[in-house]
């Protein structure tokens, strides 16, 4: 049962929202009157009403324009929420919505990157760049420009919000996916101390891929609708409010530089980056710059890096999480550059990343930026994936095809996908000197709960708010196995309700962190109530007691128990990941816990007459360690190779120059379709990770990071080309080969 | 206002209702049938997609009134007696369903592919071409469905 499929409280008003039509805009004036006057209208929250009873979300970095739920006198991006109607159904709600009366007065609007309003700017070195780039004997540049888009989940945001005006509390239904720093985020907005915000999701989430995180500006919105009306409000976001005013993925620019020895040993590397988060910055955001700070140096050993972040604001919808969350964006530029030197090394790419790669035994390896590669074997996982793209035939097809004029490339790229995020990564927007003023942050834990009722029903519920990604049939295995029954006798609840839950802030479903520390906490859960139960057991001599009559006698017999011990079986247990310490003072970070790696390889044909892009073949080698569920595992891949495809073959974010959204609909954004996606092969190798109980890393974000790169890859090579703009359609790559 | 009469999963409705209701609405929050799910209300998706005498449609670009005398599968009519169809039966095991939410319209758009025929693996990705699924990249569907087809 999904959100809008959820009725928990009679008589909910419906809500409609109506939306900045203007990218940039003063609003004059903004007259709710007529629609109140509409029949079956019971109320207007306008912007004004927001920032009264509300206060500015906060946010990692300051801003100069705070951000509320809703715009009061100026609109930011078009889509923007300007008021709340709530009326007696929706169609009544969306009839007032047009009553309202606005009056603009248009203002500039900015869209590109680069004339964005700076609102961070932090460098940072690492190494001896200067000396790297000073005794080089081969310097490359490229800037490279990835564009909005989003993973935009087939089911839209959810709410149902019911303010308590005795106890001042504010109890909302939302198909959230976490982090749950947001919901401090929120409480905060509201005024409420977080025990005052109770957040429940629904049982099933239809997709999210990061998206719905910010889900949690509407909770907001609709509780402050539904604390001025004095009644439940619920609303469903449609898709046009969807695609124009949820969330994206930021747009980069980077320039990025590297050092060269003639033998292709990268020694040096600066990026300067230009992140587009939108009209706010809006939390937890500018986090997708530094969810990769510790991996800048990717998959390669060089330890001199440099790089210029800056965090600009632009008159289009505020960004936050989406499926590879800064990955996709940092390895086009790392992995392109690496293609360019390639190029002029005169080596071949797959040998110029093999000169490059961590060796397998340097694992755990301390990268430059801080980050703790746990295990791997990248070589091995290169060869691998070469022989299965049958690397070395496809490139004498390349030259054949090339003799007789086709235009025919092969793309690779090599990942570090990172998972399990440390919560502290984002203070590296500060300077050290600014950090030692506020609370450190470090780390990420998950909770679980693992009971057993009076009649041996084993019942598991976790804080990982999955949306498909396969959780309760994982956590349904690995209490099982830990208890020793069958999976079918295992209930698993996922709805997290934060009065109830075993919760952290790190709690939710992102940074690919369920198989690390969400199973862990499972696994541990489980353990707590596997050991109670032998000593149980022991206690009463009795190794063949059932688990049904143990649980029995916990619950109804506790003066069987040993001494001491607590009645009941209910065992709730934290997972956190090591190694996750606060940013150092040399701006160093171990941004995620675990890291798995992948090598892609893509081969593409690329139309002469039409531009189209043909992908011929495509091999993904994955080692993420210790797989939990191999079918979970290939539909996380499958799905994220399906993302990167979107990204770099069809998915835009497009806006004019004042600031219109022109990709507004399913008829103009791009999802690919079934016939769309070129055949993937996948194959596996398991190094375990010594930093998860489980041995298990995240591996549902990688390939929404090396596609793009490969694809991207792949298509300069037959173009003959350093760099083809993502995404690649038809028009796009013909203009390319005009240029 | 207008009455409107619809068999709906065999069982037939009498309902009152504004002649702008949108059948997929009317499915979900008139009549409680809520695995029919809503994804793009502009016809592109197919998360909606029910079968209006036997033949797939999107419940979002009709009007509740335009299925009036006319018979209607959803998804929950499906199953029998909670026992999973062999189509049902094949998703599970192809893992053919991540968060599920586009799996009722493309469950019924496949029905009806199935109802035509031996569809070959071709036939049925044309077939998925009018249906978005953001999780699985489609091929476990296919391979759901052409295991039922036998193709």
């Amino acid at each position: 049962r999904f959100m809008d499929d959820l009725d928990p409280l009679p008589h909910a008003g419906h809500a409609a929202i109506l939306r900045s039509q203007l990218g940039h805009a003063r609003i004059v004036r903004l007259d709710p009157a007529p629609a109140l006057a509409h029949p079956g209208v019971i109320g207007v929250l306008a912007g004004e009403d927001v920032v009264a009873m509300s206060r500015p979300f906060p946010a990692a970095a300051g801003s100069p324009h705070p951000y509320y739920a809703a715009a009061h006198l100026t609109a930011r991006y078009a889509g923007e929420p300007l008021a709340v109607v709530v009326a007696k159904d929706r169609y009544i709600a969306e009839d007032a919505l047009e009553l309202i009366e606005v009056e603009y007065e248009p203002l500039p609007a900015v869209v590109e990157p680069e004339q964005g309003e700076v609102v961070s700017d932090r460098s940072f070195s690492y190494g001896d760049v200067e000396e790297a780039f000073a005794s080089c004997d081969l310097v490359v540049r490229e800037r490279f420009s990835f564009p909005r888009w989003t993973c935009c989940p087939l089911e839209t945001y959810g709410v149902v919000a019911d303010w308590d005006a005795v106890t001042g509390t504010l109890t909302a239904w939302a198909n959230f996916q976490g982090p749950f720093t947001l919901h401090s985020v929120a409480a905060a907005a509201l005024g409420l101390p977080g025990s005052r915000l109770r957040l429940i999701t629904p049982p099933d989430s239809g997709g999210s891929f990061g998206i719905k995180a910010a889900v949690y500006v509407y909770i907001v919105l609709l509780g402050l609708a539904s604390r001025k009306l004095g009644i439940p409000v619920r609303w469903t976001e449609d898709r046009l409010e969807h695609l124009a005013g949820s969330s994206a993925s930021t747009a980069r620019i980077t320039d990025v530089e590297a050092a060269f020895t003639r033998q292709g040993e990268l020694i040096g590397l600066r990026y300067d980056v230009i992140e587009d988060v939108g009209a706010y910055l809006r939390a937890p955001e500018p986090a997708t710059l530094y969810r990769m700070h510790g991996s800048l140096t990717g998959a390669y050993r060089v330890r001199n890096v440099a790089a210029r972040n800056r965090v600009v604001l632009t008159n289009r919808c505020p960004t936050a999480l989406n499926r590879g969350f800064g990955g996709p964006q940092l390895y086009l530029a790392l992995e392109g550059i690496m293609d360019i030197a390639a190029r002029r090394l005169d080596l071949d790419p797959a040998e110029l990343r093999r000169r490059n790669l961590v060796p397998s035994e340097r694992f755990p390896y301390r990268t430059p930026t801080g980050a703790l590669y746990d295990s791997g074997d990248y070589e091995a996982c290169l060869d691998q994936a070469l022989e299965r793209a049958r690397y070395e035939a496809r490139r004498q097809e390349q030259r054949r095809a090339r003799a007789d004029g086709r235009l025919y490339g092969i793309g690779l790229a090599c990942v570090v996908e990172p998972s399990i995020s440390n919560m502290g990564y984002i203070s590296l927007v500060e300077t050290a000197q600014e950090r030692e003023h506020s609370l450190p942050k470090s780390g990420n834990a998950e909770g679980a709960t693992v009971s057993v009722s009076p009649l041996g029903g084993v019942t598991v519920r976790v804080g990982t708010t999955p949306q498909g990604q396969g959780h309760k049939t994982v956590c349904a295995q690995i209490v099982a196995e830990v208890l020793q029954i069958d999976p079918g006798e295992v209930e698993v609840v996922t709805e997290l309700d934060t009065s109830t839950s075993a919760w952290t802030v790190a709690s939710g479903n992102y940074s690919s962190r369920f198989s690390g520390v969400g199973a862990g906490a499972v696994y541990v859960a489980a353990q707590k109530v596997a050991a109670k139960v032998a000593a149980i057991r022991d206690h009463l001599g009795d190794q063949s007691l059932s688990l049904r009559r143990v649980a029995g006698i916990a619950h109804w017999h506790p003066d069987a128990l040993p001494p001491g011990m607590e009645p009941g079986l209910y065992e709730t247990a934290f997972c956190a990941a090591p190694n996750l310490a606060p940013p150092d003072e040399e701006d160093r970070v171990a941004s995620s816990a675990a890291h798995g790696f992948i090598v892609d390889v893509a081969v593409v044909e690329v139309g002469r007459e039409t531009g189209e892009v043909r992908v011929l073949d495509y091999v993904t080698v994955h080692d993420a360690g210790r797989l939990l569920n191999p079918l979970v595992a290939e539909g996380q891949i499958r799905g994220g190779f399906a993302h990167g495809a979107g990204a770099a073959l069809f998915e835009r974010l497009v806006y004019d120059e004042d600031g219109n959204l022109l990709t507004g609909t399913f008829m103009d954004y791009l999802c690919p379709t079934a016939p769309d996606l070129p055949p993937l092969s996948i194959e596996h190798r398991e190094t375990p990770s010594p930093f998860t109980p489980l041995g298990a890393k995240g591996l549902g974000e990688g390939n929404t990071m090396s596609v793009p790169a490969a694809l991207a890859n792949a298509v300069a090579d037959a173009l003959g080309k350093d760099r083809v703009d993502i995404p690649f359609t038809p028009s796009r790559v013909w203009e390319a080969m005009q240029g | 206002m207008m009455a409107v009469e619809v068999t709906v999963n065999g069982r037939r409705y009498r309902e009152v209702v504004e002649p702008r209701l949108l059948l997929s609405d009317f499915l979900r929050h008139r009549l409680g049938l809520t695995g029919t799910h809503v994804g793009c209300e502009h016809g592109v998706c197919g998360a909606c997609t029910v079968l209006v005498d036997g033949v797939a449609v999107r419940s979002c670009l009709l009007f509740a009134v335009q299925a009036d005398g006319l018979a209607i599968t959803t998804v929950e009519g499906l199953a029998q007696n909670g026992r999973l169809t062999p189509l049902q039966e094949a998703f599970r095991a192809h893992h053919a369903l991540q968060c599920g939410f586009c799996t009722p319209g493309i469950l019924m758009a496949a029905f009806d592919l199935l109802s035509r025929g031996r569809p070959t693996r071709e036939e049925i990705a044309d077939m998925l071409s009018g249906h978005l699924c953001r999780c699985t990249g489609y091929e476990p569907i296919v391979a759901a469905i052409a295991e039922v087809a036998g193709s």
